[in-house]
C-alpha cells in the first residue's frame, strides 16, 4: 500500500471528523434532555461537574485515534465547538477559541508521539493534556474568584483526571469497540481488523 | 424539548446583514476581553449595549431570553460555588449558612460573575441566531480564506444533524423494543445512554464515509480551483462592524479602570 | 458520449481475502443502455465505483484494464492540489465524464438548500459562477424537482431527495451516467418518478449503466442486459428477453426480482383466535389521523397507504413504544395499554421490528444479540443457550453467531432483527416494511418464516409498501389514508 503523502486529509478524513463533531453534538443534546433532572443537581454541588467534562473533551481525543493526520485534534474539537454555538448553547462564542484550546491539548500529544502510536498511552496522555488545556482556561476565566485550595485547585486536578479518563480511556475503548463494526475499514484504526 | 438549528431571526435586520466572517469576529472581540475582570459594572454595560443592539439584529427579545435560558441554571451554579468556596469574604457579614460566611464581598463577586456570563454569552447567541450556517460557512472560505475542503466538509455533516436527532429517538424506542430498558436505576440508565450514544455514532460514521464518497463522485477533491456560485462580500460596513466592537469593549473597559473599579482575574 | 472498455479488469479491497470483481472483458459503446445484474457479491457496486473513479489506488490492488473513452479513470494517488502527473490529470478529465447516483439519497445530499446542492459538483468542478445557476435550473427541470432552489433539502421526501441527487449529477453533463440501485431506498411511488426521470432527463447522447434489483421496473430504461458472475467475468450479454429466457430462473433463485415469476399466495389455513391487540381511534397530532385496527392470533394483517400517513407510528403505537395522543389500545388483556407495561412485559407479549434492522442492536456479537431478550426475562442460562442456538439454526445464521451485528448484509441483519424480536416468544409480531430492499431470496424467506409463525397462532400486522407481500401473505389490509399536510418541518421532535 503507497503511503506516499499520509498527511494530506482525505474527503473521508474531513467528513469523518465532522461527522464525529455532529454526532457528539447530538449527544451532549440527549444528554440534556434525558439529564435535566441530574444537570441541576449538579449545579448544587459545583465540582462534581467535572466529571462530566472528559465528555465534552472526547471529540478531541477520539477525532486524533480515528483521523491519526495533524489538526485532527483541533480541528474536531473546534468544530463541535461551534455545532454546539449554532445550536445554541449558554456559553456563546467563547466556546469557540476554548474549543481551540482543548483540542490544540489533545493535539500537542499526538504530536509529541509524531502521530506514530495511537495506543492506549497516547490517548491518555492526549485526554490529559486536552483536560490540562481546559483547566487552564477555567482557572483562569472562570474561577478566579473562588478559593485557591478548596476550589481552584482541585476542580483543575478533577478536570485533567476526567480528561484522562473519560476522553482518553473512554475515546480509546469507544474505537476499540468501532473497529469490529466494519465503520473505520478505510482508516488505520479500522484496519487493525483480521482480513475478512 | 425541541432542537432548533436554524436562525430565529428576522434575516433582514440591518445588522443581521452583515457578513457572518464580520459578525463572529465582532462577537468575539467585544466579549472576549469582558473575560479579563470580574468586577460587576464591565460586564452591565457591555450588557446594556447589547440588549439595545439586539433591535439592530433583528432578535426579539423573547427568542433570545429563551435561547439565554440555560444561562440561568449556570448563574445558580456561580451563586451556590461562590457561596461554597468565594476567596474573598470581606465586607459586611449578612448571614451564616453553617461554615459559610455570605457577605456584601461575596454576593458582590457573584453579581459580577454572573453578569459576565450573561455579557460574554449573549454575543455569540445573537450572532449565532441570525447566522445561516450555510453562509457562515461560505464567508469562513471566501473572505476569511478557511479552507474550503474543511468548511464544507464541516457543513456536509453539519446538514446530519437533523437526521442524528431523528435516529436518537429511533434508537431510544428500539431499545425499548429489545426489552431493554432503565426503569429509576441511574447506573441502567447510563449504561442505556452509552449504548444508544454507540449505536448513533455507528450509524453517523457509516453515513458520514457514505456522505465522503459521494462526495467525491462529485468533484469535491478533484483538485480543480473551486469557483462560487453563492458570493459573500466583505465591505467597508463588515469592517466597520469589526472595529465598533473592538472600539467598544475598550471604552468600556477603560471607563471601569478610570473608575477604579477594575478587577482583573489575574494578579 | 462515452465509451466503456473493460478488459480483464479485477479490484480487491484492502483487508480483502477474495477479489470483488475479477476477470471482466466489458465492452459498452456510446449511448448505450445497460442493466447490470447479478447475486448479491457478484461486484456490481465496486465496478461502478471504479468507472465513477471512486477507488484509489491506495485502497486496494487493480488487475487488467478499466478505460472510459480510452482513459483510466482509477484515481491516482494525489499528493495535493491539481494533479500534476500527466496520467491523474487524464483520469481527472475522464471522472468529469461520469457521474454516479447512489442508493440512499439521505447520505447524498451535501448543502441545505435544495439548489446550492446542485451548484456543489459545479463548483468543484470549477464551473465558471455566471455558468452555474442557469445549469442548476436546466438540471432541476429535467428530473421534475417541484419545489423553488431556496427548498430545504431536509424538508424533501425521499423520492424528492433522490431526484435532486439526480439533478445534482445532471447539471455536471455526464457522459456516462452510473445509477447503482437508485430506487431501492423509495417506495413504489417515488421510485416511480425517479424512474420518469431518469427516462426524461437521459437522452441518446448519454451512456447509461444501471445496478437494480427490481428488474421489471428498469427494463424499461434500458436495451442491454449485462450479468455478472461471482467470482469473476460476465455470465451473460445479451437483450433482455434473450437474457432473461435463458437465464431467468438461475437469476430468480440467486435473488434477482426477474420479471415473470409470480409468488404464490400463502393464506391463513385456521381462522383468526380473538384479538391479541385492538386500538380504537388512535391519533398522533400532526402523524397519524384517527384510526381503528386490530390484529388477533393465527393472522397477518397488513397496514399500507402512501408516505406520510403515518403507518410507522401506527407500528409504534401497537407495538408498545409511543403513546398515543388519544384513543385507546388494549392488548393481552392488560388494563394498562402497552406502552405504559415494563419493557421485559412488552418484549414477551410483543416484538416489534424496525425497518433499520442496525437501529436495534444492542451488543457486538450475533449470538448476544440473540441472548439478550430471554436473559432480560429471567430465562435460565440453559434454556437461553437452547433459543440462541434454535433461532440461529432457524434464521441460517449459525456461521455468523460471532459476528458482530453491524458487519451483516442486509438480507442477514433483516433475519437477526426478526430472530432477536422472536426470541422472547411474543405471540403478537409488529414489522415495519420487512421486506424493504430485500433480494428476492431473502424475501421468499421471510414469508415462509412469517406465514410459519402464523400457522403456530402468532399475531402478526406488517406495514409495508410491498405488494407482492401483501398478495402473497396478507390475510387482511388496513389502508391508511394520506393525513393532512404535517407543517414543514423546522423543528424537530426528539
Amino acid at each position: 500500500m503507497k503511503n506516499t503523502d499520509s498527511n494530506r486529509w482525505r474527503t473521508i478524513d474531513v467528513v469523518i471528523a465532522s461527522v464525529i463533531a455532529v454526532a457528539f453534538g447530538v449527544i451532549f443534546w440527549a444528554w440534556n434532555t434525558v439529564w435535566s433532572v441530574t444537570e441541576s443537581a449538579f449545579a448544587f454541588f459545583p465540582p462534581a461537574q467535572t466529571l462530566l467534562y472528559g465528555v465534552w473533551l472526547m471529540p478531541a481525543v477520539l477525532g486524533g485515534l480515528i483521523i491519526r493526520k495533524p489538526g485532527a485534534s483541533i480541528y474536531t474539537e473546534l468544530v463541535a465547538a461551534i455545532i454546539s454555538a449554532l445550536l445554541g448553547n449558554a456559553w456563546g462564542a467563547t466556546v469557540i477559541p476554548q474549543g481551540l484550546l482543548q483540542g490544540l491539548g489533545a493535539e500537542l500529544a499526538f504530536a509529541a508521539l509524531r502521530y506514530r502510536s495511537f495506543r492506549l498511552p497516547a490517548a491518555l496522555l492526549a485526554g490529559a493534556l486536552t483536560g490540562l488545556s481546559a483547566a487552564i482556561f477555567d482557572f483562569f476565566a472562570w474561577n478566579s474568584e473562588t478559593a485557591l485550595w478548596s476550589y481552584r485547585i482541585p476542580y483543575a486536578l478533577l478536570t485533567v483526571v476526567s480528561g484522562a479518563v473519560l476522553a482518553g480511556l473512554g475515546s480509546w475503548a469507544l474505537v476499540r469497540a468501532l473497529a469490529p463494526t466494519g465503520v473505520l475499514d478505510r482508516f488505520g484504526a479500522g484496519r487493525d481488523r483480521a482480513l475478512i | 424539548m425541541t432542537l432548533v438549528f436554524e436562525p430565529v431571526a428576522d434575516p433582514s435586520a440591518p445588522l443581521a446583514r452583515r457578513n457572518p466572517v464580520a459578525k463572529l469576529g465582532a462577537a468575539l472581540l467585544f466579549s472576549l476581553p469582558l473575560v479579563s475582570t470580574v468586577d460587576p459594572l464591565t460586564p452591565a454595560i457591555a450588557l446594556l449595549v447589547e440588549l439595545v443592539l439586539l433591535p439592530f439584529f433583528g432578535v426579539r427579545y423573547r427568542v433570545l431570553a429563551r435561547r439565554a435560558a440555560p444561562l440561568l441554571l449556570a448563574a445558580v451554579g456561580v451563586l451556590v460555588t461562590m457561596v461554597l468556596f468565594a476567596a474573598d469574604r470581606s465586607g459586611e457579614l449578612l448571614f451564616s449558612a453553617g461554615p459559610f460566611e455570605v457577605t456584601t464581598g461575596v454576593l458582590a463577586t457573584a453579581t459580577g460573575l454572573i453578569l459576565r456570563i450573561f455579557a460574554v454569552a449573549l454575543p455569540g447567541i445573537i450572532v449565532f441566531a441570525t447566522t445561516d450556517p450555510t453562509d457562515l460557512a461560505d464567508a469562513l472560505v471566501q473572505n476569511a480564506k478557511a479552507p474550503a475542503r474543511f468548511a464544507l466538509g464541516a457543513l456536509a455533516a453539519f446538514r446530519l444533524l437533523p437526521l442524528l436527532a431523528q435516529e436518537w429517538h429511533a434508537l431510544t424506542l428500539a431499545r425499548r423494543a429489545r426489552g431493554v430498558d432503565a426503569g429509576r436505576n441511574p447506573v441502567a440508565k447510563v449504561r442505556l445512554f452509552a449504548s444508544t450514544a454507540f449505536a448513533l455514532l455507528v450509524g453517523a460514521l457509516r453515513r458520514g464515509v457514505r456522505l465522503s464518497v459521494a462526495m467525491d463522485a462529485r468533484g469535491f477533491d478533484s483538485g480543480v480551483p473551486r469557483t462560487y456560485a453563492r458570493r459573500q462580500h466583505f465591505t467597508g460596513a463588515d469592517t466597520a462592524l469589526l472595529a465598533c466592537a473592538g472600539v467598544a469593549s475598550a471604552a468600556i473597559l477603560a471607563v471601569t479602570v478610570a473608575l477604579g473599579v477594575f478587577r482583573p482575574i489575574v494578579g | 458520449m462515452s465509451e466503456v472498455q473493460l478488459r480483464g479488469f479485477g479490484w480487491r479491497h484492502a483487508g480483502r481475502r477474495a477479489w470483488a470483481v475479477r476477470e471482466l472483458d466489458l465492452h459498452i459503446r456510446h449511448g448505450e443502455r445497460v442493466l447490470l445484474l447479478g447475486p448479491s457479491g457478484a461486484g456490481k457496486s465496486t465496478l461502478l465505483a471504479a468507472l465513477a473513479g471512486l477507488l484509489p489506488e491506495d485502497s486496494g490492488e487493480s488487475e487488467g484494464t478499466i478505460e472510459i473513452d480510452g482513459i483510466s479513470p482509477l484515481k491516482a494517488f494525489r499528493s495535493s492540489g491539481f494533479p500534476r502527473r500527466p496520467e491523474d490529470q487524464a483520469s481527472a478529465a475522464a471522472q468529469f465524464q461520469v457521474g454516479i447516483v447512489f442508493q440512499d439519497p439521505q447520505t447524498q445530499l451535501v448543502m441545505a438548500r435544495s439548489g446550492d446542492d446542485v451548484a456543489f459538483g459545479c463548483e468543484n468542478r470549477g464551473v465558471p459562477a455566471g455558468e452555474i445557476w442557469p445549469r442548476v435550473s436546466d438540471a432541476l427541470d429535467r428530473v421534475g424537482f417541484p419545489y423553488p432552489i431556496t427548498r430545504s433539502t431536509s424538508a424533501l421526501s425521499g423520492g424528492e431527495a433522490q431526484r435532486l441527487a439526480l439533478a445534482g449529477v445532471l447539471a455536471l453533463r455526464p457522459g456516462l451516467l452510473l445509477l447503482d440501485e437508485p430506487t431501492a431506498n423509495l417506495d413504489p411511488s417515488g421510485a416511480e418518478l425517479i424512474r420518469e426521470a431518469v427516462a426524461r432527463a437521459t437522452g441518446p447522447e448519454t451512456t447509461l449503466i444501471i445496478v437494480e434489483h427490481r428488474v421489471a421496473e428498469a427494463l424499461t430504461l434500458v436495451d442491454r442486459v449485462v450479468v455478472l458472475e461471482p467470482g469473476g467475468g460476465v455470465r451473460a450479454d445479451g437483450a433482455p428477453e434473450m437474457i432473461f429466457a435463458a437465464y431467468g430462473d438461475k437469476l430468480a433463485d440467486e435473488g434477482v426480482w426477474v420479471p415473470g415469476f409470480s409468488t404464490p399466495p400463502v393464506k391463513a389455513t385456521t381462522k383468526a383466535d380473538p384479538d391479541l391487540v385492538r386500538a380504537e381511534h388512535v391519533t398522533v397530532p400532526g402523524r397519524l389521523a384517527p384510526v381503528s385496527i386490530a390484529a388477533g392470533a393465527g393472522e397477518v394483517v397488513a397496514v399500507t397507504g402512501p408516505n406520510g400517513a403515518g403507518k410507522s407510528t401506527l407500528a409504534l403505537l401497537l407495538g408498545g413504544l409511543l403513546a398515543p395522543a388519544s384513543g385507546r389500545i388494549e392488548a393481552f388483556g392488560d388494563r394498562q395499554p402497552p406502552h405504559r407495561w415494563r419493557a421485559a412485559t412488552l418484549t414477551q407479549r410483543i416484538g416489534s421490528v424496525f425497518q433499520n434492522p442496525e437501529h436495534q442492536f444492542v451488543t457486538s456479537r450475533v449470538a448476544d444479540e440473540l441472548a439478550l431478550g430471554p436473559r432480560r426475562v429471567g430465562r435460565s442460562p440453559d434454556e437461553v443457550r437452547r433459543i440462541v442456538d434454535d433461532l440461529l439454526d432457524r434464521l441460517r445464521l449459525t456461521k455468523l453467531a460471532a459476528a458482530n451485528p453491524y458487519t451483516l448484509s442486509g438480507g442477514e441483519a433483516r433475519r437477526l432483527s426478526v430472530a432477536t424480536a422472536l426470541a422472547t416468544a411474543p405471540r403478537l409480531l409488529v414489522l415495519d416494511e420487512p421486506t424493504f430492499g430485500q433480494d428476492r431470496r431473502t424475501w421468499r424467506e421471510l414469508v415462509d418464516l412469517l406465514a410459519g409463525l402464523r400457522a403456530e397462532g402468532h399475531g402478526i400486522v406488517a406495514v409495508t409498501h410491498d405488494d407482492a407481500f401483501v398478495r402473497t401473505l396478507a390475510d387482511r389490509v388496513v389502508p391508511l389514508g394520506a393525513a393532512e399536510p404535517a407543517p414543514l418541518p423546522r423543528r424537530l421532535l426528539p
